[in-house]
């Protein structure tokens, strides 16, 4: 079977999917099964199938699965945030539209991508001040003591941070691409420690600054980590210098030290962190109470889940009793009503999807496709990572959406351009050698 | 850079490794403890968003039922209020609290979801609970407060055949809509179901119990002659008649009729500790009532030392003459004492008392009906005869004369008025119990009145009171 005839059959549980996903809300809501509940699934599928045929004309050699897993992904979503909130869920399907645009736009305007490398320091600028955007008075908005997004009228929070890490892993590709043998051969050794030449090794540190920067200024710890651990990601990759990342990650853990105890808000998430049932924190403004409430939510849906829908979201007096569950807690909610068994499926989807980017890099032919394809996976599963990890208490809590999944427009497109990279790395890898 | 690449693979497996280890961390391994944290608003949530059943009166009256409170929560509301509070109690989730029918029916009005709908959560997202009709006569307990007239104490109504609670009413009540007290409510302990969760000494009632010993074991009969003068000397100590009267020698039945404390307690002593011990437990003393009622809002009967702790059952140290005239440390409950002439009414058969006559699923199925069932085999039927023509005597001719109901039908009873507080400042506690019609029991009664200060008999106050309920409850046929 061809490529994209596997990429066709894998587009199928997609629509089963949010089809039955669907049907199931409309039951929960005791409304009859409607055939709206089908019009949703057909008009996802109808979508999917548009997106696909586009794949085949334009990436006919393209990795088969990545598309397919990104609708499961989308699809659950719609399906998740619809159970939440139909409104959200409308809105949610629009940013789908036009995240499938820019994707399409993405394939065609760089269907040769290594022409990105030429506006590598554009990009870089681009998106650090993408970055601090959020802090610039009157554009940004302070979620939760964090600046995580700009308002733009008619959307509800708008994440810059999403696009950033794009082009945060374009730029690193291509400077680690020039640089990466200088900076092993360049190295010397004091004490046992390998250290780079800091003519090169320069742009890396700016790197931990602005992660520091983004901590300090953003307080957002989870972006930071993100950022940070793909730039390590990359850097192992390009040197194969696993003492790179010893260095980086004492480097960036005393920064998050002295930060932590310096900064009050960030030493305040620390405090949540570690004990998000202490009535007083858990109580307190900007307390634990969001996290506490997620754990408990988790707990209620055990092994098998509470079931679809059934999970409590609303407090006695109508408010929201996880806060944000359509975005930062949505996996506490899947969790809580599909259980463990849900959110492993959920992970291993992620998973896939990681495996077969880092396939994609492994395929690539030249460093820059191999590291950009790095990057973007890396970022990715960081991400999946960070606010998992996050919901969890396995790390403190920041608001990071579940690529995919999560509520948000600028997420779903920005991963949407991630995805047409990592395809358009993958075409021209599998593409059979053509000799002239 | 391949093998960079899949190390860094492997490095992120492991990390959706650690977020498995800690999502089955939540979900498994601390879900117990998780959901029982006290910052956890979430089983309150799930309790408050449960359509309780509705609770019944015998009639179809509605004591409670469930009212939609908004974002898909109920409330509970008790249209009869503080006339059934008592008995229904109240059901309060986001305090995590409930009294009464509430709590010991609560398994039947939370009803359960579906073990199969929960599997694929496809069902509709309220729990509905069972409906749950009780035996609760509404006439009776109208009559019952009205009677009572404010004043402190309980009625307690059985139907002797079955067991069936007719009336279950005290003084002081409460609005069940609104539980949480206020401090006046609260000094006079209005939250408390006098019926079951106090007890008092039950002065002469008790001489029932203490004839069912003497004549069931043959060491007397209704005719036989005993000597009624005052006082005499029980314990060591002396013992005298209401205004020290002396009755010379009169028969068994006249005692009764009378009320002769100089004989009973004597009678008592005669039987002694052992049997009378025996006999009360039969009665159901020294247990708490086998009553469909929160086991935590229920009191046993039984006997109080001095120094205020309970003796153990037949303890040589208790004063068993006048433990026979329900004296002596002797306290019990209201409904202990509606049990007792329950037994009597029903030819010796102690029915176990209830409240719920059955539970009605939402889809109309009924999920159980209660049926009769004999708690114990108190006396022969002899025995049990022969004391109901005693009892009849009482109202006929003795101490109970205000209870008579007229229109021939007749009501066996007993007076009591037993002295409580401190010694010598004649406070009293005013009981009566019975039943009718006499020579076909269809209801057995128990009143008390809490502490008279002017020293009221039994027969003075509480008899009026019992005559009222049980001519309610005749005239509505049941």
């Amino acid at each position: 079977m061809s490529a994209r005839n596997r990429e066709l059959m894998g587009l199928l549980p997609a629509s089963l999917l949010i089809t039955a996903g669907f049907a199931g809300v409309f039951i929960q809501r005791k409304s009859e099964l409607t055939n709206v509940s089908l019009t949703y699934g057909a008009i996802f599928l109808g979508l999917c199938l548009a997106a696909h045929v586009f794949i085949r004309i334009t990436l006919p050699y393209a990795d088969p699965y990545l598309f397919p897993l990104v609708s499961v992904l989308a699809s659950f979503g719609l399906v998740m945030i619809y159970r939440i909130s139909s409104d959200d869920a409308r809105q949610q399907a629009q940013w789908f539209v036009i995240g499938l645009l820019l994707f399409a736009a993405t394939v065609i305007a760089f269907r040769d991508y290594r022409k990105l490398e030429q506006y590598r320091y554009v990009i870089v600028s681009i998106s650090l001040v993408l970055l601090i955007l959020p802090r610039v008075p009157g554009l940004g908005e302070q979620v939760n003591g964090a600046y995580l997004g700009i308002r733009i009228p008619g959307t509800s929070g708008f994440q810059p941070t999403e696009f950033s890490k794009v082009g945060l892993v374009i730029f690193l590709a291509s400077y680690l691409r020039d640089t990466r043998q200088v900076m092993v051969q360049g190295a010397r050794r004091v004490l046992g420690v390998t250290i780079p030449p800091l003519k090169h090794f320069g742009p890396v540190l700016v790197i931990w600054g602005v992660a520091m920067v983004i901590l300090f200024l953003l307080s957002d710890i989870g972006s930071s980590l993100m950022f940070y651990g793909a730039l390590l990601a990359m850097l192992y990759v390009a040197t194969g210098r696993f003492s790179f990342v010893v260095v980086g990650l004492i480097a960036f853990g005393l920064g998050a030290w002295f930060l932590g105890t310096h900064i009050p808000h960030v030493h305040a998430r620390f405090e949540d962190w570690q004990h998000p049932f202490e009535p007083k924190i858990y109580n307190a403004v900007l307390g634990s109470y969001q996290l506490a409430n997620g754990l408990f939510a988790q707990a209620a849906g055990g092994v098998f889940g509470q079931g679809f829908g059934q999970s409590i979201l609303t407090t006695a007096s109508g408010s929201a009793l996880i806060p944000e569950p359509q975005t930062d807690m949505i996996y506490a909610v899947i969790t809580s009503e599909l259980g463990l068994f849900g959110a492993v499926g959920v992970l291993l989807t992620y998973l896939l999807f990681v495996y077969r980017g880092f396939k994609i890099a492994i395929l690539a032919r030249d460093s820059f496709s191999k590291l950009l394809a790095t990057g973007l996976s890396a970022v990715f599963a960081l991400q999946v990572f960070v606010i998992v990890g996050g919901v969890t208490k396995a790390i403190p809590l920041t608001g990071v959406t579940l690529p995919f999944i999560s509520y948000g427009g600028a997420s779903i497109v920005a991963n949407f351009v991630l995805v047409a990279l990592l395809l358009l790395v993958s075409d021209r890898a599998r593409r059979p050698v053509v000799r002239t | 850079m391949n093998s960079q690449i899949t190390k860094l693979f492997a490095v992120i497996v492991l990390l959706f490794g650690v977020l498995i280890y800690f999502t089955s961390r939540w979900t498994v391994f601390s879900a117990t403890a998780l959901n029982a944290n006290a910052l956890n608003a979430r089983p309150q949530i799930e309790q408050l968003r449960i359509k309780r059943g509705s609770i019944f009166a015998n009639d179809g009256t509605v004591l409670a039922k469930s009212v939609k409170a908004g974002h898909g929560t109920w409330s509970r509301t008790y249209p009869e209020g503080s006339l059934f509070s008592q008995a229904v109690g109240y059901s309060e989730p986001s305090a995590g609290d409930a009294a009464g029918l509430e709590l010991s029916a609560a398994n039947y009005l939370r009803g359960s979801p579906s073990s199969i709908s929960a599997l694929f959560g496809l069902s509709t997202s309220t729990q509905v609970g069972d409906d749950v009709h009780t035996t609760l006569d509404p006439g009776a307990q109208k009559t019952a407060r009205q009677a009572l007239d404010g004043q402190a104490g309980s009625v307690v109504a059985l139907n002797p055949r079955t067991g069936a609670v007719l009336a279950m009413y005290s003084n002081p009540t409460y609005d069940d809509n609104h539980p949480s007290p206020n401090k006046q409510c609260d000094a006079v302990g209005c939250l408390v179901n006098r019926a079951v969760s106090s007890a008092y000494p039950p002065g002469s009632t008790f001489k029932i119990v203490t004839a069912t010993a003497a004549i069931n074991t043959g060491k007397y009969t209704p005719n036989s002659i005993v000597n009624g003068n005052s006082p005499v000397t029980v314990s060591g100590v002396p013992l005298s008649n209401d205004g020290n009267q002396s009755f010379g020698d009169i028969t068994l039945t006249d005692a009764l009729t009378y009320s002769v404390n100089t004989v009973w307690a004597p009678v008592a002593v005669n039987v002694g500790t052992k049997t009378m011990t025996e006999y009360m437990k039969r009665f159901g003393f020294y247990a708490k009532p086998p009553l469909d009622y929160p086991a935590g809002e229920m009191l046993p009967s039984r006997v109080q030392s001095p120094g205020g702790q309970y003796y153990p059952p037949g303890s040589a140290d208790e004063d068993i003459g006048r433990i026979g005239i329900g004296q002596g440390g002797l306290v019990v409950t209201p409904l202990q004492m509606a049990m007792v002439a329950s037994a009597v009414a029903d030819d010796g058969k102690l029915m176990v008392p209830h409240l719920v006559s059955s539970v009605i699923a939402p889809d109309g199925r009924t999920v159980t009906t209660i049926q009769p069932r004999l708690y114990h085999q108190v006396m022969t039927v002899k025995t049990a005869q022969e004391i109901n023509l005693m009892m009849r005597t009482v109202v006929d001719e003795g101490t109970g004369t205000p209870a008579q109901l007229g229109n021939g039908i007749e009501f066996a009873g007993k007076t009591g008025t037993a002295s409580v507080g401190p010694t010598g400042l004649g406070e009293t506690q005013p009981w009566f119990i019975g039943f009718a019609p006499a020579n076909d029991p269809k209801v057995a009664v128990a009143v008390d009145l809490e502490r008279s200060d002017s020293g009221q008999s039994g027969g003075q106050v509480a008899a009026p009171i019992a005559r009222d309920v049980v001519q309610t409850l005749l005239s509505e046929g049941k």
